[in-house]
């Protein structure tokens, strides 16, 4: 029967042809996983915040596209725009309260660990200790040293004879803030320490050898070449604080509520963000105001990100 | 003479940060072995008696042993399927030569810079719609999907370091191209699996955040958010309270001890690079 023959003998042959093409494409198995969780769960939530801040909300139903009147709304309309411009001023706040506190502070440990010391191993892994904890840990830990009658902190003060220093720390409004920014950056400060010393250790010792014998003072090589030298790790660590401070939300949630207490005195905009999004009763029109205060915190955190980026760049090239 | 007063002063201020540093956390587990009388009258004292009554009462009291195992269960999930999907996705990235490739990973890297929690309603509603609310499956696709872009960035970085020769003689052997994952790059990537598992068990564990808002069930509580409902409902009962912030943190800081290294060298690559 020839027929048969000829289609037994063409038949495998197509097939083989199909099979490999098939397995050729098979190879795209290997990304389209991450790519489908990530397009579907990171970016595309993204976009829709975007989206969601230019219509109308009621409840969980989307209404008429209204433009920018959420953000109109936010800016202008009373009671959100005075909680916003006072949670805004706290960002700032919190803001520059870390920085500095990481840049001088934490610099210096690092300046001290890089110099001739033993233990460096030691102090690196005990500073960094803090990190490993989780931040609703770290608030609720200091929520109980701070304590005004039984915690650690006045007690202590009280045995030393300073009674006069104990205070509500987390219940005055005048000091509740300032407190917060104090456990954030005990959270931190480790963490910042580790990159401004990967950042020393980067610099040859060699320059330092030709400078001495030029006779620079140690002040001067350090704000001469050390300082100008880790400018790249400053930079890092300037960023990542910008971001974590206009983020902030868990440590001001479990030390002082949602509420951001006493008062609004530690609110920020993750705190009203979230009362936005998720602690209205009346779950009324507040998925749009949230939206569009999350696409402002979003804007402020790449804009500010790519101006500092743009800062220190120039800044290095003129050196 | 003042060089050694010098050296002196750097021990000295060294010496004052580490125990800044050290005291809460030694504070926080001295406490979780006292009474609750004890704590009040003498916080900074030592415990009279080394009692793990405070671990039982919790366990029993608040069924602690449930957020240990939610907790345990949400992390291991979360971290294999990243690293999992992540060295997948990196080796098809760095193996293959499609023309699209350099757009796919730039279009990775940009997630290294998202601010996931600001995307948080319109997470909740894909959650609603995929009907996930109120479940552990939730956080693990969270985790997951925020988990890949540092995940493939570090593979990706550790595989143009491993030499192509290997996989070449494997396919030559007759291995396809998951057999080469699996048999040849896969047992070499153990240091770079590592360092990414270690940064998001860390992260997996102690994040509060997703819990918070997707997770309505007191049953369901992983440790963080397990924390939030103790003290909430034992708030005069400190007791308790230092012991399962201590049940928190023990976990890691024990892991730090031993494999201190990797877990500086992992949480800090991130930002380095």
């Amino acid at each position: 029967m020839p027929v048969l023959e000829k289609t037994t003998e063409i038949q495998p042959k197509t097939s083989k042809r199909k099979r490999t093409n098939w397995k050729k494409h098979l190879v795209h198995l290997f990304l389209l996983p991450a790519l489908l969780f990530y397009v579907w769960f990171q970016v595309y939530p993204i976009f829709s915040a975007f989206l969601n801040s230019f219509f109308e909300w009621n409840g969980l139903r989307r209404g008429e596209f209204i433009g920018l009147g959420n953000f109109v709304r936010l800016f202008t309309e009373a009671p959100f725009e005075e909680t916003f411009y006072r949670a805004l001023g706290h960002n700032v706040i919190f803001f520059i309260g870390t920085v500095l506190a990481k840049l001088i502070v934490a610099f210096l440990l690092a300046l001290l660990i890089n110099s001739k010391i033993r233990g460096k191993e030691f102090f690196k892994t005990v500073l960094f200790l803090p990190k490993l904890l989780s931040v609703i840990v770290v608030g609720f830990l200091f929520s109980l040293i701070l304590n005004p009658t039984y915690g650690a902190l006045n007690t202590f003060l009280r045995f030393i004879g300073l009674e006069e220093l104990a205070r509500p720390w987390l219940g005055d409004p005048n000091t509740a803030l300032y407190t917060i920014i104090l456990v954030n950056g005990w959270y931190g400060l480790g963490f910042a320490v580790l990159i401004f010393l990967a950042g020393l250790q980067a610099i040859p010792s060699e320059i330092y050898d030709a400078a001495k014998m030029d006779g620079a003072s140690g002040f001067t090589m350090l704000m001469k070449m050390t300082i100008p030298l880790a400018m790249p790790s400053i930079m890092v660590m300037t960023i990542l604080t910008f971001i974590g401070a206009f983020e902030t939300f868990e440590l001001i949630f479990a030390m002082q509520g949602s509420q951001a207490g006493p008062y609004f005195s530690t609110d920020v905009l993750a705190t009203f963000f979230y009362r936005l999004a998720f602690g209205s009763v009346d779950g009324g029109e507040s998925i749009g105001l949230g939206s569009a205060l999350a696409v402002v915190l979003f804007l402020m955190i790449s804009s500010a990100t790519a101006i500092l980026l743009f800062f220190f760049k120039r800044k290095e090239y003129e050196q | 003479m003042t060089a050694r007063f010098g050296q002196y002063a750097k021990y000295l201020i060294l010496l004052l940060f580490s125990f800044l540093m050290l005291y809460p956390v030694f504070l926080m587990i001295s406490s979780s072995f006292k009474s609750n009388l004890e704590i009040l009258t003498s916080p900074l004292g030592l415990p009279q008696s080394l009692s793990f009554e405070n671990y039982v009462m919790v366990w029993e009291k608040v069924s602690f042993g449930s957020y240990v195992w939610n907790s345990v269960y949400v992390s291991a999930l979360s971290v294999f399927f990243i690293l999992f999907i992540s060295s997948l996705a990196a080796f098809y990235l760095s193996r293959f030569s499609f023309r699209w490739n350099p757009f796919v990973l730039f279009f990775f890297m940009i997630g290294l810079m998202l601010p996931m929690k600001l995307a948080i309603l319109p997470l909740y509603m894909i959650m609603l719609q995929l009907n996930l609310l109120d479940t552990l499956t939730s956080l693990v696709i969270l985790y997951v999907a925020g988990g890949i872009p540092f995940a493939v960035f570090v593979f990706y970085g550790f595989f143009r370091t491993l030499p192509t020769e290997l996989d070449q003689s494997a396919r030559l052997d007759g291995c396809n191209s998951f057999q080469v994952y699996y048999k040849i790059i896969l047992p070499l990537m153990k240091p770079a699996l590592a360092t990414v598992g270690i940064v998001h068990l860390i992260g997996v564990w102690n994040d509060f955040f997703y819990p918070l808002i997707f997770l309505k069930s007191e049953e369901l509580s992983t440790i963080p958010l397990g924390v939030l409902t103790l003290f909430g409902e034992y708030d005069t009962e400190w007791n308790l309270l230092f012991a399962s912030l201590t049940i928190s943190s023990l976990p890691m800081i024990v892991a730090f001890l031993f494999a201190s290294k990797q877990f500086i060298e992992g949480l800090t690559s991130g930002a380095i690079k």
